[in-house]
Order: structure tokens, then sequence, then C-alpha cells
């Protein structure tokens, strides 16, 4: 049991995950320390550029990294809540990936949403059957035809047109919002908890990513699930999430309430950020702000921040030693030297 | 309606872009996809023209389509050769050859457009070969200048594409795109493959350039929050029509079309506590083979009449200015 942390209201609690990559017998730190908790019921939100490690993170947590990934983490601890009683689960401990622990977990409990639909179905079943496989695993002796009968269900749910004859359809009889309702319908079928989403919109068109969200947003409202969205744009960040973490070059540089990053940022990334996504309405003449060079090799890291060398606020003590996050404000964590004054994270 | 000071550099009439379809043995015609299907516009010189739609709505056949890399079915593109107007669609091959230097293009996906075997120097060599560049210092000159107009080290040009981060080939696709000193540079989806961060430099990069050149941009992209910082005036499409043309200012302070509107409350804002009242569009873009009768949003329209399930309207003048829009519910204001 971990100090004093609520598990009915805490669904996922992580400790300093690590993810290391071996390739050419070199060691690549992908992930580094990552922690965060997320409340039961709510939407956190990880942000960051590509490379950055956030789906790595989650795949590290959902155990979805190759054979040549090693993920080390002081605490992955999952709290089901099953008629009110709560069972935990230590992911850190599993040690197979594919191992039946781990493949119990993934359906029942926590599911992913990846983000092309275009290739996360499989072009030669009918989709029913691909949404029914994830029910037939997870429940042994159910009938095939109970399990159309719940798929019917679920396609109703998520609004797709039709529904009777669209199970018997091939995934490219689809197009790529409906594919994308498909494959939410596959991760929600066994009625999941948890359920991760990478970048579900990232491949789709804004009117329909408008679509794709309000369903996540009824999911998460209605029936209470908790989503962890991963995504790189800021205002889907702001219009879904309660909770906002943002990475870069693997490390967690912020993370606070909706509240505490979009208004109090404090991250001097986070700041640059959200100011050159270009928004609508800019006046005439107004200039976008830009992040100076590129994201840095994650092979050849040094010590100190790894956002040093593009910072318009470095100091000299920022290129050298471990930086440790500082609490700003109760609940609200930046890695940031600037920040120092506040109390330090253990 | 048009103003004197602005030079028109495209004038596109009736612009019509179709793909037959073609099945059974003898390859028999059944059916067009209409890709781009009767668009009439100026472009004038020194401006951006921002043209945004949802996937499969004709903006990028359009793009081709101007520069006759996809030969137009119909209509007429003219192009302004100081002053005297001449129709690229029926050029041949040696006046397409000339054409050529006026109008370049910069691609979406920067990984893709650079050959991984040559070194940039070989790329960017080509083209000033092709057009008659002869001596080769004169060609590493014009090299080494483009280079530095997008903030490139010159001496990088003995490198290979894959030494370059996303965002630096973009910059180097540009480079060679004006390398042969073009009027008018067709962008299709110049920045959607780069990451947020790297984006607000190519944009910012590209301001730069069109002002030192005076060039003039067709930025045709998904992103109307990038559209809209980008650019003069903007075209919406739907279907392989213009649906609406307005000053980018106008079309977001005051959108006329029900799809417009509906693209524009569709975008996410980054700001917690912007409330808007967000219309979610029922249902998905038809196919362009089967264009719905009448008025091809009227299926998905909030606002739709019993005149739109019949009767294809007319792009009307709004403001007696440059807002123009395609839709039933302001033909009576028109000018």
């Amino acid at each position: 049991m971990s100090q004093g942390v609520d598990t009915k209201k805490i669904i996922l609690d992580v400790k300093n995950l690590n993810t290391t990559f071996i390739s050419d017998k070199k060691e690549v730190k992908i992930v580094k320390d990552v922690s965060f908790q997320l409340k039961r019921g709510s939407c956190m939100a990880v942000v960051g550029e590509s490379g950055c490690g956030k789906s790595v993170t989650m795949n590290s947590i959902m155990r979805f990294t190759g054979r040549n990934a090693v993920v080390k983490a002081d605490r992955i601890q999952y709290n089901a809540l099953r008629d009110g009683e709560v069972t935990e689960y230590h992911l850190e401990d599993i040690k197979k990936p594919n191992g039946p622990e781990m493949r119990a977990l993934r359906g029942p409990d926590m599911s992913m949403v990846f983000q092309d639909p275009m290739s996360s179905l499989n072009p030669v079943y009918k989709v029913g059957d691909q949404v029914a496989e994830g029910l037939l695993q997870h429940n042994k002796g159910m009938k095939k035809a109970e399990a159309r009968e719940k798929v019917l269900e679920m396609f109703k749910k998520l609004g797709i047109p039709d529904p009777e004859n669209r199970m018997n359809c091939y995934p490219h009889e689809f197009s790529g919002g409906m594919k994308q309702r498909v494959v939410i319908a596959i991760a929600m079928i066994c009625n999941p908890e948890l359920i991760i989403c990478d970048e579900p919109t990232t491949a789709l068109d804004v009117t329909i990513q408008a679509q794709i969200m309000e369903l996540l947003k009824d999911l998460q409202v209605k029936e209470g699930k908790s989503i962890i969205l991963i995504t790189h744009n800021m205002g889907l960040v702001a219009e879904m999430a309660d909770e906002v973490c943002v990475m870069y070059m693997g490390r967690v540089v912020e993370f606070g309430s909706a509240e505490d990053v979009f208004d109090h940022t404090s991250h001097p990334y986070t700041k640059a950020l959200l100011r050159s996504v270009p928004v609508l309405g800019l006046a005439d003449g107004q200039q976008l702000e830009t992040i100076p060079g590129a994201t840095p090799n994650p092979a050849d890291l040094k010590g100190g921040c790894e956002f040093a060398d593009r910072c318009s606020e470095c100091m000299g003590r920022c290129r050298e030693g471990k930086i440790p996050s500082f609490e700003v404000s109760p609940g609200h964590y930046v890695r940031c030297l600037k920040f120092d004054n506040y109390p330090e994270v253990k | 309606m048009e103003k004197d000071n602005r030079e028109v550099i495209f004038d596109i009439k009736n612009l019509q872009t179709w793909f037959p379809i073609k099945k059974g043995m003898m390859k028999k015609t059944v059916g067009h996809v209409k890709a781009v299907d009767d668009v009439s516009l100026k472009v004038y010189r020194g401006e951006t023209l921002g043209i945004v739609g949802e996937s499969g709505c004709g903006k990028s056949t359009f793009g081709k389509s101007i520069m006759c890399l996809e030969r137009p079915t119909g209509g007429q593109v003219l192009f302004n050769y100081g002053g005297e107007f001449k129709d690229i669609t029926k050029f041949n091959k040696e006046e397409m050859f000339e054409f050529r230097k006026k109008v370049q293009m910069v691609f979406q996906d920067p990984y893709s457009a650079l050959n991984p075997k040559k070194k940039i120097y070989t790329s960017f060599e080509e083209p000033l070969k092709v057009h008659g560049i002869s001596s080769q210092e004169e060609r590493e000159k014009m090299m080494s200048d483009v280079l530095k107009m997008v903030n490139i080290q010159p001496d990088y040009l003995m490198r290979y594409p894959h030494e370059f981060s996303g965002g630096q080939r973009q910059r180097l696709c540009i480079a060679r795109a004006l390398e042969v000193r073009p009027e008018v540079l067709v962008c299709d989806e110049p920045v959607s493959a780069l990451d947020v961060s790297i984006q607000a430099q190519v944009l910012n990069l590209m301001k730069e350039i069109q002002k030192d050149m005076n060039l003039t941009y067709l930025f045709i992209a998904h992103d109307l929050s990038v559209v809209q910082y980008m650019s003069d005036r903007i075209v919406v499409m739907y279907l392989g029509k213009i649906v609406e043309i307005a000053d980018s200012r106008a079309l977001y302070d005051e959108p006329l079309h029900p799809y417009t509107q509906a693209l524009l409350s569709a975008i996410p804002v980054p700001d917690i506590h912007q409330t808007k009242k967000r219309q979610v569009l029922e249902g998905e873009v038809p196919s362009p083979i089967n264009k719905p009768s009448g008025c091809a949003f009227h299926n998905r329209c909030p606002r739709c009449m019993d005149i739109c399930k019949t009767e294809d309207p007319a792009l009307y003048n709004y403001d007696g200015k440059d807002h123009c829009v395609a839709c039933h519910l302001y033909r009576n204001d028109a000018k």
C-alpha cells in the first residue's frame, strides 16, 4: 500500500517510470522518472512534441513496448473498482509483457485507442467480428450471437448509423471518422475503466474531430470513465482535460490542473508552446513566437535541463546536475530552476 | 468590384477537373469524380490566398490544376505575362517549361520530397541546370543565396536529406522552389507534417520571404487557424466548389456560410475560459461521385431550406467588395 493514497479516488498511480531502448548496443533513455496520479473519472491530457516520449510512456504502462525496451518503475499501480471494492494491481511487478496477467487486464480494465484508424483495423475481417473478438476472449463460454448483440448495442451507443448492416462491413467501406468509432468500440466493448487515447483525432478532419471528442467527453461524464488523452493540440487539451501533463524529452516538465497550466503557466517550454500555436482571430501583423532550434537527439543528451538550449530564460546552472521538480501550488509541479524557492518534490 | 491598385496574376475561369471512373472490359466511363467543379476566382499579385476545406474537398487538386500538374478538363487558367493574359491550359511543351519558372510548388511531406540518395547539392543543382544556368559558379552562388534566405548554412549543401530535421527539410524544399525566382508559390499543406514549435518557425519564415521577394502564395491547408494566420484572403471549399471567399479578418468576424460557421466552431481553442457553443456537424462529406442535388451541403446543413435541395446556389457577392458566399440564405442581400 502506498503512502496515504486513496485507492478509491486514484485509478492509476505511476512513480518514477523509466523506459530505456537498446539500439546498436547503446542504451537510449526515452522516458525518465515520469510520475503522475490519475483521478478516477477524470481526463488527463499528455502534451508535447513528437519524440517527447508521450506515447512511449503510455505504451510502457500498457506494456506495448517492443522487445528492445526495458521498463522500470518504482510503482505502476492500477486500482480497479468493481462493485465498490478496490483491487490493486502492481503492473511494475508483472514480468511478462504479454503474459496472462497483463492480457487479463487489457480490455476489461484498461484499453487503448490508437492514432491511425486506417491502420489499426484488420482489412480482411468484418468490423463486427473484430469488435466481438475482445468479448469472446475475455468471457469464455459466451455465445457468438450474444457477443453480436453486445456489439450492436455498442455501435448504437457510439452513433454508427445503420448498425445491423454496418457490422458486416469491412474496414475499407468506412470513412475515417467511422473507422475511429469502430476502434473506440473495440476499446470500449469489455467496459474498461481506463481508456488511453493516443492522438485519436490527428488523422481526422476538424469537423469529425469535434464529433469524436464529443463522444469521448460523453463517455467520461456520463459513464465515469477515466481517460488519458495523448495529443499535441493545445486546443483539445483546453477543451477536454481536467489535468495536464506537459512532457519534453522524456520528462514531465509541468503537471497540474488545466487552470494551473493555462492560467498560471510556469515552465518556459509550456509558455513557448502555447504562444507558438496559431489561434483564430489573431490581430493583423501579430507575429507568432517561435521556439528556436529543434528537439535534441535523445541519444546525445548531457546533464542539466533538456530544454536549456532552446530556452529564453536559461541560466548558467540550468546546464548541470539534476533538475528537480518544484511544487508551485498544491498539485502544480514544475521542473525548472526558476522556481527553486518553492518546496522540492521528492 | 476590383480594386485598381491590385494586379491580377491568376484569373481562373470555370475551372473544372473531373476524373473519369472506368468500369468493365471496354473501360467505359461510367461517371466522374468531380474534384474541382466550376471554380472561378482571381488571385492578386503579392497576396496570400488561403484555401481551406476538409479532406476530399478538392483543394489539392485545385492547386495542381492551376499548375497543370493535373490537366483540367474544362475552364481557363489565365496567367499574367506582364499585362498580357495567356491561358496555360492550352500551353504546349515549351511554353509550359517557361511557365514552370514562374510558378513553383511546395509539397506537404518534406520527408518524401527530397531524394534520400542524393546530396542536397545535387537536388538543388538540378532545377538550375534544367533551366539553363550553365556556369557552375553562378549556380553555386544562387544555391547559397536561397539557402541563406531560409537560414540554412550554405556548407550544408554537401549533406544528405536524412541529416536534417523535419523543419529544416521543409525549409530546404521552400528554398529549392525559390531557386528559379518564381512569382507564385503554391504551398500544399506545407506545415501539417511538422511539430507545433517548428510550424511557427516555417510560417514566419514564409512571411518574411514573401515580403522580400514580393511573392504570391496560394496556401492550401486544412487547419483554418494556420490559414487565417498566413492569408490575406481565404477561399473555403466544399466538394469541389467554392462556398465562401472573404478577407481573412472578415471570415473570422462574420462567417456567412453555415459550413464556414461550423468549420470555425469545430476548431478547439487553447483557452479554458472560452465556453463557446459548438455546432457539431452531423455526418461526413458525401462522395464527390454522387453529389447531393442542389446545394452539396444541404444534407448536413443546420439551416437547410426547400430551395437548397433542388437549386445549386451561385456565388453571391455579399458586401460589394470581396466577400462572396454561395448560399441561398443570402440571395436577397446579394449585390
